[in-house]
């Protein structure tokens, strides 16, 4: 461990452990990762916010477009009841049905024990859990207090642990609840150090209704990181009030190299009737490469892929990059 | 690990002064006319909403710019607020006469950092363009009125692609010591990001004390927010923006242009920015255009405050 205190601003430290530089004040870090790792939700965040029932098919295609860009994760469905989310009813079709590129991975959430067993069945190699911040919002989303969902989600660690499947974690209203208004980043960051505890190898903070700001984001993650490694540690924007750029950046800046974002901006906000939802991954990308930011990612791929489903969903896309190359005279 | 080159330390700043360009570069871009008593309407609201700084119109040739046409009755017809601004644009000494005319009280210029942009738009070099201005920096002087400079293109040209960002700063720094107050830095065709961003500002506040810098970013690749978040951590704590996102990019047809002065503020306000203004009577007088244009709005946050 060492220190340097920056010339010109004696309250501002950069402490470096091992390799991560870690930013102790409002000053802003001058040093970015130098390989951000993109997780690709489209198929599955995405599309479930869509209303249109997209086809099987068209689902498969779109995930096996995705797998040829360089994305190395893409979230592909989710085992939850087609009862409560009908978009993912053809879960297994969907995970037996595509073409697994190698060095690609392809989650898939899990809320509970049977959807678990019911995803290792399909062919699931790596699933996902979701937990909330907020209790009203777990109890309005999922019928169960935060600590109830997290019993849940033990089971199904423990049973992932046996079969060596490795679990992401989620923790939604990171930055404010559609129910509760503003959160605590200590009760986000509470949240974080158990699932991470209890076997999570990333955790994905999530700004479900998109209200973060820079300034939220930055105190978000600093009451996380005293709980969890940064390099555990993803962000998931959505960009309703057009915020998610700049709150990636601010995440970037702290250290965080994992973003969550949709091809196409797929997926609006529930809570917001019309409004966007998720950021778009073509607008992250143009960002990190213009940065120097390495990605493994084809950016032109993304395009044809967001275009693709677009036009299977008969909607504009989302992405101000794919918008201004269809338009760029 | 990639440096941004940014200061390490630097806090942000505790006040941003936002330029209001709706009225002017925001309605110059959109295909519908808009009749002048709501263009005063508009301005009259903006002014509620606590702005200091609105651009009011332009003193081109209506043959150039038909939706300016109506220049001296905008001017003489807006209820003007105590302690708020109304530049307007000369593109010339006859432009600047007929301002001051109609009573302007501050007016603007506009150079470019390409000179390929430069020829295409104005039909001349950039040093050429910079010459015709002294006309009008000699005469806005003698009459006292404060010059506000605009650079076009400081990140990228839809002619020459990359700009360098030492052009950027000739240009700029010619700005300022011709005698304008303030250089905003505009990104045309919205190509920015905070790499080539953090490059440009570098360079030009080399030239230029960064408190006479401003930013003028384009949302057309989506870049907007994050580089003008970039450019508050150099220092900047001015920045243009346009009510609604009014305003196309005339470079990518259906593209978006200019940042939405509803979700800069939104942003700003987030970080604890001080800006003056009111974001719900800024989210009114965008309402109300976006009807007079019969067109939906480009902010998000006006987006997802109308929805909830």
């Amino acid at each position: 461990m060492f220190e340097i205190t920056c010339p010109g601003a004696s309250h501002a430290k950069v402490t470096a452990d091992f390799s991560v530089f870690t930013i102790l004040t409002s000053g802003i870090s001058p040093f970015y990762p130098e390989f951000v790792k993109i997780v690709e939700v489209g198929p599955r965040d995405g599309l479930q916010n869509e209303k249109e029932i997209v086809p099987t098919g068209v689902k498969i295609q779109l995930i096996d477009m995705l797998s040829g860009t360089g994305l190395s994760v893409i979230e592909a469905t989710s085992f939850v009841s087609s009862k409560w989310v009908p978009q993912m009813a053809d879960h297994t079709d969907v995970l037996r049905g595509i073409q697994r590129a190698p060095h690609v991975r392809y989650p898939v959430l899990t809320p509970n024990l049977q959807g678990f067993q019911d995803a290792v069945a399909a062919g699931a190699t790596e699933v996902a859990v979701f937990g909330s911040a907020s209790e009203t919002f777990s109890k309005k989303n999922i019928n169960c207090s935060i600590d109830e969902s997290m019993l849940r989600f033990e089971e199904v660690i423990n049973t992932a642990k046996e079969r060596q499947i490795p679990v992401r974690g989620y923790v939604s209203c990171a930055l404010g609840c559609p129910h509760e208004g503003d959160i605590k980043p200590s009760t986000v960051a509470k949240v974080a150090k158990r699932l991470y505890e209890m076997g999570c190898y990333e955790i994905s903070l999530a700004d479900t209704i998109g209200v973060g700001t820079p300034g939220s984001m930055l105190k978000m993650l600093q009451g996380v990181k005293k709980e969890v490694p940064i390099n555990a540690l993803a962000v998931h924007c959505h960009d309703t009030y057009g915020q998610a750029l700049p709150n990636i950046l601010t995440a970037l800046q702290m250290g965080v190299c994992v973003v969550d974002s949709a091809v196409a901006g797929l997926g609006g906000c529930p809570y917001a009737q019309g409004s966007s939802g998720n950021v778009s991954t073509e607008d992250v990308l143009y960002m990190l490469h213009g940065m120097g930011i390495e990605t493994g990612v084809n950016l032109p791929k993304v395009i044809e892929a967001g275009y693709f489903i677009c036009n299977a969903l008969c909607r504009n896309t989302n992405s101000k990059v794919a918008q201004a190359k269809s338009r760029t005279l | 690990r990639t440096a941004a080159g940014v200061n390490a330390g630097h806090t942000l700043p505790d006040k941003v002064k936002i330029v209001e360009v709706g009225p002017r570069d925001g309605l110059q871009n959109e295909k519908t006319i808009v009749p002048t008593e709501a263009k005063i309407n508009l301005i009259d609201m903006l002014s509620e909403s606590g702005l200091p700084v609105i651009e009011a119109t332009s003193f081109v040739s209506p043959k150039w710019v038909p939706q300016m046409a109506d220049q001296v009755e905008v001017m003489k017809g807006i209820s003007r607020k105590p302690g708020v601004s109304y530049p307007v644009l000369t593109p010339n000494l006859k432009g600047f006469q007929a301002a001051v005319k109609a009573g302007a009280a501050e007016v603007a210029i506009f150079g470019a950092a390409s000179e390929l942009f430069s020829k295409k738009n104005i039909n001349c070099s950039v040093d050429e363009s910079l010459q015709r201005f002294d006309e009008v920096m000699k005469a806005a002087k003698e009459a006292g009125v404060p010059v506000r400079g605009y650079v076009s293109c400081v990140v990228g040209c839809p002619y020459e692609g990359k700009v360098a960002p030492e052009k950027v700063a000739h240009v700029a720094k010619r700005l300022y010591s011709m005698g304008c107050y303030e250089i905003s830095l505009g990104d045309t065709i919205g190509v920015g990001t905070p790499g080539s961003i953090t490059a440009m500002l570098e360079a030009v506040s080399k030239e230029v004390p960064v408190s006479a810098l401003a930013v003028h970013c384009h949302d057309t690749y989506g870049q907007a927010l994050a580089n003008i978040l970039v450019a508050l951590q150099m220092g900047i704590s001015v920045i243009d923006s346009s009510v609604a996102g009014l305003g196309g990019c005339p470079y990518a047809q259906g593209a978006s242009g200019n940042v939405a002065t509803e979700d800069v503020v939104y942003m700003l306000h987030g970080l604890g920015i001080q800006t003056g203004v009111d974001l719900s009577k800024l989210m009114d007088a965008g309402a109300f255009i976006c009807r007079t244009l019969n067109r939906k709005t480009s902010s998000k946050v006006a987006q997802a405050t109308c929805k909830l």
